[in-house]
């Protein structure tokens, strides 16, 4: 369990970017962190791995007060992907870079060599093991970052920004892993602005403005939230929009039209009653 | 005279092994609105660095046929040459920004090219407000968020006043708000003119601003044409491509048989399309 207890954070005391976040996470969760450019979302997710440490507050992981833990204690239990990969690659190839963080955590170089082509394989990257990770593309890079700390499976995962330069079935993938890893018994914490992968992914969202925190519940509740709407800079998914649109021709048509499949039904039943 | 024309271009970067670019023939027209997508790691960053000579002068690697931007060739002409033709939004904001705070960052690009001090200043002071950035101004590119970062190198690349805006996945670190205030923008300069090449993978914020959609996959071009067409077909959800819901919609209605007038890009044409089979 993750708790955040009030945390304060200015950059070089002058640029106030978290102003008392108060934050449980559980063990077995899997949540979104949504909010505006600026919001404080990646400051707040740096201090869930001891990257950053609270200027008042504290991060306190499984009953322990981090400030008595090193970086390196923290990140064994709390996995940080960084919304920029530049950030976090600084090996001469994809191998290295991943099998690092395994050798560090004492995998044998047999067990860090398979789970790294697992993980690799998974993310669609077999293929790059041999490259370096500053020749690759946008979302290959990104990937690579994910896999490093994806392969190493620790308890929580704190994911900046995972779907940046991914297509559909990239993107499809990764889910498809972190539902497994959380079935596994791994929390799941992302900071996202794809508001589709947290409504197909995330059961419970976070909602930050300014340094704070304006709402947390259950993803349907946080999102249709109207203060979240406007102070969160959402703009509604466009199967809101396209089910409005639906709504508006066909007022008939009831409340939940949510999905994909719901809304091909609810179109079918208006076209086979005409 | 075509805006770029690719004419059987193929590129492959020093020392990878197999080719990015796999022998590219296109043109783009003045005021065409083009979405460039398709599959991670497919060459789409490839071919907006092939449009503005960064592939291959500062990328190097071996190079078969032509790129003509603005009619002059990307392998004869300096790198500078295309700087104002061409304006080119990175994939990663921090490859791009290179000054101390904002507005030398969007004054940067005008002054290398010239233009006039006072003009200079007229257009910083516009971009600021435009891109909300207001509250950035005297921020150094390290001390700002992804997403403030990604507006800056918009607004850096709009400072050129370019012929064709080429911006690789500029919405990426942007909330949906400023994504879709940033397309209305792109949209806004492209109706007055500017021609606007956009990498995307969300192609439901940008399907029906675009004249034109090319997908692309493993270095070749596999469907260029209007967007509803492109759509349409089933190569996108086959290679991965983010088809918008409304069309999702429409393509599994076609399955079970129902086949609506057109192919919706939007939500209200969905419902106009079901409301019109309806009245049939
Ligand atoms: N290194 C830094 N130095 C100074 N200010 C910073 C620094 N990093 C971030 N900030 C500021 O702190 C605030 C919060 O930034 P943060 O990166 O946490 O935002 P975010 O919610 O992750 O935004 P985005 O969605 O754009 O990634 C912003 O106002 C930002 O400008
Ligand atoms: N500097 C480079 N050196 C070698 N290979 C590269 C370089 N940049 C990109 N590549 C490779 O070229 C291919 C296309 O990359 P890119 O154009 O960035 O793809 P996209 O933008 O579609 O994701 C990928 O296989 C990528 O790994
Ligand atoms: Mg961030
Ligand atoms: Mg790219």
């Amino acid at each position: 369990m993750i708790i955040l207890e009030d945390v304060h954070y200015t950059y070089d005391g002058i640029y106030t970017a978290l102003q008392g976040i108060s934050l449980q996470v559980d063990d077995g969760e899997r949540l979104a962190v949504i909010g505006a450019n600026g919001a404080g979302k990646t400051t707040m997710i740096k201090h869930m791995n001891g990257l950053l440490r609270p200027q008042e507050g504290r991060v306190i992981l499984d009953g322990q007060d981090t400030k008595f833990m090193s970086v390196a204690e923290i990140a064994r239990e709390v996995g940080l992907v960084f919304q920029n990969p530049d950030h976090q690659l600084f090996l001469d190839s994809v191998k290295k870079e991943v099998e690092f963080g395994l050798r560090n955590i004492g995998f044998t170089e047999n067990e860090a060599e398979q789970r790294r082509q697992k993980t690799l394989a998974s993310l669609g990257l077999e293929g790059l093991a041999e490259r370096s990770p500053f020749t690759l593309s946008g979302g290959e890079r990104k990937r690579v970052a994910l896999a490093s700390v994806l392969s190493t499976e620790p308890r929580f995962l704190a994911l900046d920004e995972p779907t940046i330069g991914q297509d559909a079935h990239q993107k499809n993938r990764l889910a498809q892993m972190l539902a497994e890893m959380n079935k596994r018994g791994r929390t799941v914490v992302v900071v996202t602005h794809d508001i589709e992968f947290v409504i197909e992914n995330f059961p419970r969202t976070v909602a930050m403005a300014e340094g704070q925190i304006i709402a947390d519940g259950s993803t349907n509740m946080v999102l249709s939230n109207d203060e979240v709407i406007e102070r969160c800079s959402l703009a509604p998914p466009q199967m809101t929009l396209a089910a409005r649109a639906i709504r508006n021709v066909f007022p008939e048509v009831g409340q939940r039209l949510t999905l994909l499949s719901e809304l091909e039904e609810t179109i079918m039943g208006i076209l086979g009653g005409a | 005279m075509a805006l770029i024309e690719f004419a059987d271009f193929s590129f492959k970067y020093l020392g990878a092994d197999s080719l990015a670019l796999k022998r590219i023939k296109l043109i783009i027209d003045e005021g065409e609105y083009v979405v460039l997508t398709g599959p991670s790691g497919c060459g789409k960053t490839t071919f907006c660095r092939a449009i503005n000579a960064l592939v291959p002068q500062f990328h190097r690697g071996y190079v078969a046929g032509n790129v003509y931007t603005d009619g002059k060739n990307t392998r004869e002409n300096e790198v500078a040459t295309f700087a104002s033709v061409a304006g080119l939004v990175f994939q990663n904001p921090e490859n791009q920004l290179v000054t101390l705070d904002v507005e030398k960052e969007i004054a940067f690009g005008p002054e290398n090219l010239g233009v006039a001090p006072a003009e200079i200043r007229r257009r910083v002071e516009e971009l600021i407000e435009l891109l909300d950035l207001e509250e950035l101004r005297e921020k150094h590119p390290h001390e700002m968020s992804g997403g403030e970062q990604q507006r800056v190198a918009i607004a850096a690349t709009l400072a050129l006043k370019p012929k064709v805006l080429v911006a690789d996945e500029p919405t990426s670190n942007l909330d949906p708000k400023s994504a879709e205030t940033i397309l209305e923008i792109f949209a806004h300069l492209n109706k007055r003119g500017m021609a606007v090449v956009l990498v995307e993978h969300r192609l439901d914020l940008v399907a029906r601003d675009a004249s034109r959609i090319i997908l692309m996959n493993k270095g070749r071009i596999v469907a260029d044409g209007n967007p509803r067409e492109i759509l349409a077909m089933d190569l996108c959800e086959e290679i991965g491509v983010g088809v918008p819901k409304a069309t999702q919609v429409y393509k599994r209605l076609r399955t079970r048989g129902v086949d609506l007038r057109n192919v919706p890009l939007t939500g209200v044409e969905l419902a106009e399309l079901v409301q019109e089979a309806t009245s049939q």
